[in-house]
């Protein structure tokens, strides 16, 4: 267990800034998932953390000692990469062991911890195997073996299941969630697969260019998240955007009152945000939070339904609006909706977000 | 689009036709003459014909015995000694000559040494053939490990991100593309013995304490000093081969390595050494290969003298093939070096085989 603390990060590679000043705080056994999408410096942040990458300028601290110059292993770190690096010409067992190995560990531990790493693992079984004669996830069980074997204070994960298939990712997913909790290990885990992000995480912290755009429990950025990038990056299907003009906005009661060409007038939170009366804004709307009315004119959004995909226990439907837009409405339930139908949209005012128009 | 050209079958064989035919003519077709004329007794220019003559050539070469001889006795039965104590004995001659060992007949000697009151002599149907198998082996058996570990060495050098570190590649690669005849003759005058570069600097090195040496004339030194030259010259290619192996190990096991805290040495034994296996066995090969093949630096810088310190087998095949017009000794000769590099290709490769 272990407290990691950024300060005011920063990385260069030469003339082009990637992390752009970052502040993260990892509490003791927390777990934290850094997302985000491609090339915002999920990896190169994490890499930092592992000392693999120097630190430009700010502070790295590691339960309360400044780490920036101090070299990976000392740092009490054990990282698993996205392709495994285990070691193709060692056995597991010698894989798993590799830390203990260069450490000098004597052999009577070595082994007890390596027995130990391959229980936890469910992979007793694989230890005198070649790393060629693995599947995918044994692959990576490895280097997560390699990983518990030093008994690290934090462990670093680099996006470890997006090399498998969709089934396998789930049940490693699930070990891992397992593992954090038998080990009670702070864990840093980057990934761009939300689900990942949301099951995992004690606390999410959304990348966007190298900045911090939100950080919080998963719960709290999928409900209240910060900004529009945020809003849009979690939950899937993803949140609907709809342009609206402002009628009047009340700054006591923290309220404004939206519409469009297709939005019958409501009332919506502006949680603080700075909406100005007669300007654009930009409402967002959760697919899920979005039900057929029981006529078409009763509902507060009016369009045709351009497209249904029907996936058993949910529908998606795909609704053009009056206005041109378009919004994703995500049902729950199963229902044939015909193309070129009129239809109308409701849901409750309290779940949509309102930003500023950028 | 696939043109007409390209598909055709017999305008594909039309394009392979001249180099193909080249490589049969003077590789393919030369190889198995080697074979032929190797047991036959054809000379390069002859009024006689060609005839079978079956293994006869081999035995020529390779025809190798050890006899005895005692000490030569005075009346009183003691042994006769000369001035200097040292035992007399009848001369080798005397028995290759004599008409009771049919056997021995044409054999010289090539080496004695010691054994009680007894010289143990060890004959050979060809002293100078001899002479030049050893001293292809010694080539070998230095050149090789040495070559393959110091071009190790650069390539891990080289293999760095540093600025400029192309102009160091180049360097180290530039006598490669050289002529190996030049390189030679420019060796030779490094080598000289009145007034060389090496003597010079050596005698610079030491203050003048060292006199110079004529390090191709002297029969001790001018086989090392053609090794380090050769091994000069090709080990720019060498650090090429292995720098192509370090390149496609990947980085993220050396970071794998890195943050398990492994330092420079426990990353090259548990992640670099590994990584090359394949190369190294590829390197062991050529090189050895390469080595077998030793001529032009003979050619140019001794004519394998001093008192044949430096002959090879192919300079041998050379000089028998086409100096002495002994075509068929020379393709002997070839045939025994390629049966004895595929051995020794065969063994290493048994030898180096990936353990299951
Ligand atoms: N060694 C480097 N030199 C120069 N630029 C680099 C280097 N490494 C990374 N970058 C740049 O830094 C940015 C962030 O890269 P990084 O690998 O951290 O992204 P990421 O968030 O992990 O993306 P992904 O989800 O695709 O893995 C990218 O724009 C990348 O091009
Ligand atoms: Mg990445």
């Amino acid at each position: 267990m272990a407290h990691v603390s950024l300060k005011n990060v920063r990385k260069s590679f030469g003339a082009t800034d990637v992390i752009k000043g970052v502040d993260i705080e990892v509490e003791d056994g927390e777990f934290v998932v850094f997302v985000g999408p491609s090339g915002c410096g999920k990896s190169t942040l994490l890499r930092m953390i592992a000392g693999l990458e120097d630190i430009t300028s700010g502070t790295l601290e590691i339960d309360g000692k400044v780490v920036n110059e101090v070299p990976p292993k000392e740092r009490g770190i054990a990282m698993v990469f996205q392709s495994y690096a285990i070691f193709p010409h060692m056995s597991v067992r010698e894989n798993v062991a590799f830390g203990l190995t260069i450490d000098g560990t004597p052999r009577a531990e070595k082994q007890r911890k390596v027995q130990e790493a391959a229980r936890i693992l469910q992979m007793e079984h694989l230890l005198d195997r070649r790393p060629s004669q693995l599947s995918g996830g044994q692959r990576q069980r490895v280097a997560i073996g390699r990983a518990i074997v030093r008994d690290p204070k934090v462990f670093l994960f680099d996006e470890p299941l997006s090399n498998l298939d969709a089934a396998l990712r789930m049940d490693m997913r699930m070990e891992i969630g397992k593992l954090h909790q038998s080990l009670d290990a702070s864990m840093i885990y980057v990934t761009h697969d939300q689900v990942e992000a949301m099951t995992l995480a004690d606390k999410i912290v959304v990348l966007k260019d190298g900045q911090v755009m939100q950080v919080g429990s998963p719960m709290e950025l999928y409900h209240n998240p910060a900004n529009l990038f945020v809003a849009g990056f979690l939950g899937a299907p993803s949140m609907n955007f709809i342009e609206v003009q402002t009628r009047d906005a009340d700054a006591d009661a923290g309220t404004a009152q939206v519409a469009n060409a297709a939005l019958e007038p409501i009332r919506v939170a502006t949680a603080g945000r700075p909406i100005r009366a007669g300007g654009n804004a930009v409402l967002g709307l959760r697919p899920q939070y979005l039900r057929p009315s029981a006529t078409p004119e009763a509902g507060m959004l009016h369009g045709t339904v351009e497209l249904t995909e029907r996936l058993g226990a949910e529908t998606v439907v795909e609704v053009a609006l009056r206005d041109g837009s378009r919004v994703i409405a995500a049902l729950g339930e199963d229902r044939v909706l015909d193309r070129g139908t009129e239809i109308g949209l409701e849901f409750d005012p309290a779940r949509a977000h309102l930003f500023p128009a950028e | 689009m696939a043109s007409r050209l390209t598909t055709s079958n017999r305008a594909g064989w039309g394009f392979a036709l001249p180099g193909f035919g080249l490589i049969a003519l003077f590789i393919i077709l030369p190889f198995f003459f080697a074979f032929a004329l190797s047991l036959t007794n054809q000379r390069l220019v002859s009024p006689n014909p060609t005839e079978y003559v079956g293994l006869q050539n081999y035995g020529d070469l390779l025809g190798l015995a050890v006899i005895e001889l005692e000490p030569e006795r005075l009346d009183d039965g003691s042994i006769d000694r000369d001035a200097d104590g040292n035992a007399r004995y009848p001369r080798v001659r005397s028995i290759t000559r004599s008409d009771d060992f049919p056997q021995y007949s044409g054999m010289r000697e090539w080496f004695r040494w010691q054994s009680g009151d007894n010289a143990r002599v060890v004959i050979a149907s060809d002293v100078v053939f001899m002479k030049a198998l050893v001293n292809t082996l010694t080539f070998v058996a230095v050149v090789a490990p040495v070559q393959a570990a110091l071009a190790l060495v650069l390539a891990l050098l080289i293999n760095q991100k540093l600025r400029g570190i192309n102009v160091f590649r180049t360097i180290y690669f530039m006598p490669v593309v050289v002529s190996i005849v030049v390189v030679s003759l420019l060796w030779r005058f490094i080598y000289d013995g009145n007034d060389g570069l090496l003597n010079n600097l050596l005698a610079g090195l030491t203050f003048g304490a060292f006199e110079g040496r004529d390090w191709l004339g002297d029969p001790s030194t001018a086989l090392g000093a053609i090794m380090a030259m050769s091994i000069w010259q090709a080990v720019g290619f060498h650090m090429v081969i292995w720098l192509a192996g370090l390149q496609t190990i990947s980085p993220t096991l050396y970071e794998a390595a890195e943050i398990e805290g492994a330092g420079r040495w426990q990353t090259f034994r548990y992640v670099t050494w590994p990584g090359l296996r394949n190369t190294a066995v590829l390197i062991l090969i050529v090189i050895t290969m390469q080595a077998f093949a030793l001529f032009a630096q003979i050619d140019v810088m001794t004519n394998g003298g001093p008192l044949d310190s430096t002959q090879t087998l192919v300079f041998q095949a050379v000089e028998r093939g086409y100096g002495r017009q002994d075509i068929s000794g020379g393709a002997t000769i070839s045939v025994i070096l390629f049966v004895l590099v595929l051995t020794i290709s065969l063994i290493q490769r048994w030898l180096t085989r990936e353990k299951a």
